[in-house]
């Protein structure tokens, strides 16, 4: 079977697994809940009275911090825990297909959470004259900060069998790579580091997406980030079969 | 790459070895093991619990990677051609992991594609493997909500769906009561009528009643390798016998070490009878049976029980631990 099919096999189990259970429901609750919650509530926005959604664009990446690991501490932690990675890994498909596989399941799930915050912008638009342009540039970057994150969870899912363990080591994960740009502009912390800490901040690159400005740059970090932990995520499991 | 040499053996084992690393230390979980199984034959790996046999098989089966050493199931090298060879063979895991979420149906066409079987092949390796292994009655249930049997039996199902050339069991009575041992072990024999078994278990019985050859692992080691039939004969390996007589104990064990038998320690006697006392001997093979009951009459020490213990293959296990 082709990389890709048996990657989409893996994708469509894991989607409908993650709705199979309340969690799933939950998890897919927990973004629009809480974005309309940070926009209309505590936000900025009734007080600016401005008819833009770069507020709510401009808290993903913190409210990923939480949703991201919860959507992918399940997907290895727990094949390893009832032992279905034995039955998975020694079917005929590549170790490729099962890691795009389970991401692809995940971006699908946050697809879907992102897909119901689109009350957000719908409100917004009624209530002003909303420009779209910048709303679709943020929710393509919203999937591309997304997709980083969720590489980064699957990794460290792979790493465990314990969900709870995996969870925390992700969001751990993310709120550091979301604070490095913080760490980047302390006095202590030398020019060429801070330089590098500043690129490596999941949160900066994500400033220009959600104004809608999307850059090549900003674009290829977020895929290089995924594409690095996928390999990684890749490197654990090849490993266990060598230990 | 197909190798020409081991085209005619389904299983081509040459000095497969694998070390874990456990608590800073090294365990060697299998020494250098080489073995071959021919088409249709059942292959029992026996061996006490750690013996090596879920290691060898994973192995097998591309969930482990070996230290050094080849394997090839069908002509294809394990380490190389991985993908080639999960196409044929079917493989029940130790604990039989299942995705218990899921209904048997969705379970099995999930299985069925990821082993790319589609349309009508993909309906009819379902409607196949569900008749051979009895799922029509859970058919649409969970597997979290099967019964321990009819789990056992989606597992071999899921191993069945391409119909592969081998098939590879750990463990599969694992966990059963005894009416689903009884129908796992009549199913694992009727598939033994058409594929190559490779099956593990520490279950004596089990594989005598299914096998036809046996390979004996010690401490990841190959103590025995040979056909059932030869290794179930009577001259083969260690006989215990439990005797009993009316003397002494102590005059049962001097008579019993006299006629050349291994006192291994006394039992309960057979049945109440005064001064009957009982004892459990070790005899270099059952052929000295007779020997040994007509040295013990002679010695005055008239055997009322001469019982042997367990049946040859027993013998063998314990001759293993022995030569350990």
């Amino acid at each position: 079977m082709s990389t890709m099919r048996s990657a989409l096999l893996v994708a469509k189990r894991e989607f409908l697994a993650a709705f199979d259970a309340p969690a799933g429901y939950l998890v897919l609750a927990f973004l629009p809940a809480l974005s309309a919650v940070l926009f209309f509530v505590t936000g900025p926005f009734f007080a600016f009275d401005t008819a833009e959604l770069r507020g709510f664009f401009l808290s993903l990446p913190w409210l990923f911090v939480i949703l991201t690991p919860a959507i992918t501490m399940r997907l290895w932690a727990e094949e390893k825990r009832a032992g279905t990675e034995e039955l998975l890994l020694t079917w005929p498909m590549r170790l490729r297909s099962l890691v795009l596989g389970k991401f692809l399941g995940a971006w699908g799930i946050l697809a879907a959470a992102l897909f119901a915050t689109l009350g957000l912008p719908i409100t917004v638009a009624y209530l002003g004259d909303l420009d779209f342009g910048p709303v679709l540039g943020g929710y393509f970057g919203a999937l591309l900060l997304g997709g980083a994150c969720l590489a980064l969870g699957l990794f460290l899912s792979a790493c465990t069998d314990n969900q709870i363990v995996a969870w925390l080591g992700g969001a751990a994960m993310l709120l550091v790579f979301n604070l490095l740009g913080g760490a980047a502009t302390a006095e202590a912390t030398p020019p060429w580091l801070g330089r590098v800490l500043l690129e490596l901040d999941f949160g900066k690159h994500f400033e220009d997406l959600s104004r809608g400005v999307i850059s090549l740059a900003d674009v290829a970090f977020y895929l290089v980030m995924t594409a690095f932990f996928l390999a990684l995520n890749g490197l654990v499991l090849l490993r266990r079969s060598w230990s | 790459m197909m190798s020409d040499s081991s085209t005619e053996m389904v299983v081509s084992v040459q000095g497969l070895s694998k070390t874990y690393r456990s608590g800073g230390t090294e365990v060697l979980a299998l020494q250098p093991l080489s073995f071959e199984a021919p088409a249709g034959e059942i292959l029992a790996f026996l061996g006490p619990n750690g013996a090596g046999k879920t290691t060898a098989i994973r192995i097998l089966a591309g969930f482990l990677a070996a230290d050094s050493g080849q394997a090839k199931i069908c002509g294809f090298d394990v380490a190389v051609d991985p993908l080639e060879v999960r196409a044929r063979l079917g493989y029940l895991p130790e604990h039989n992991p299942l995705y218990l979420d899921m209904r048997v149906e969705d379970f099995l066409r999930f299985a069925a594609k990821a082993r790319s079987l589609a349309g009508t092949s993909l309906e009819q390796a379902i409607d196949r493997v569900v008749a051979q292994t009895g799922l029509a009655e859970v058919f649409r249930r969970r597997l979290s909500e099967c019964s321990k049997g009819y789990r056992q039996r989606a597992g071999l199902a899921q191993a069945l769906l391409h119909d592969p050339e081998l098939l590879i069991l750990d463990e599969p009575t694992n966990g059963l009561d005894p009416v689903q041992v009884v129908e796992m072990r009549r199913l694992v024999r009727e598939l033994g009528q058409e594929k190559t078994v490779l099956l593990t278990t520490h279950i004596l019985p089990e594989v005598e009643a299914l096998a036809d050859r046996v390979v004996l692992l010690r401490q990841g080691q190959k103590v025995v390798d040979g056909p059932l039939m030869d290794l179930q004969a009577p001259q083969a390996g260690l006989c215990q016998l439990a005797i009993a007589a009316q003397c002494s104990l102590v005059d049962l064990e001097n008579a019993a070490a006299a006629a050349g038998a291994t006192w291994l320690a006394p039992r309960a006697a057979p049945f109440a009878l005064d001064g009957l006392h009982a004892g459990l001997v070790e005899l270099p093979s059952a052929m000295a049976i007779p020997d040994f009951a007509q040295s013990l009459q002679a010695a005055g020490v008239l055997p009322l029980q001469l019982a042997p213990q367990g049946g040859p293959l027993e013998s063998w296990f314990l001759q293993a631990e022995g030569q350990q």
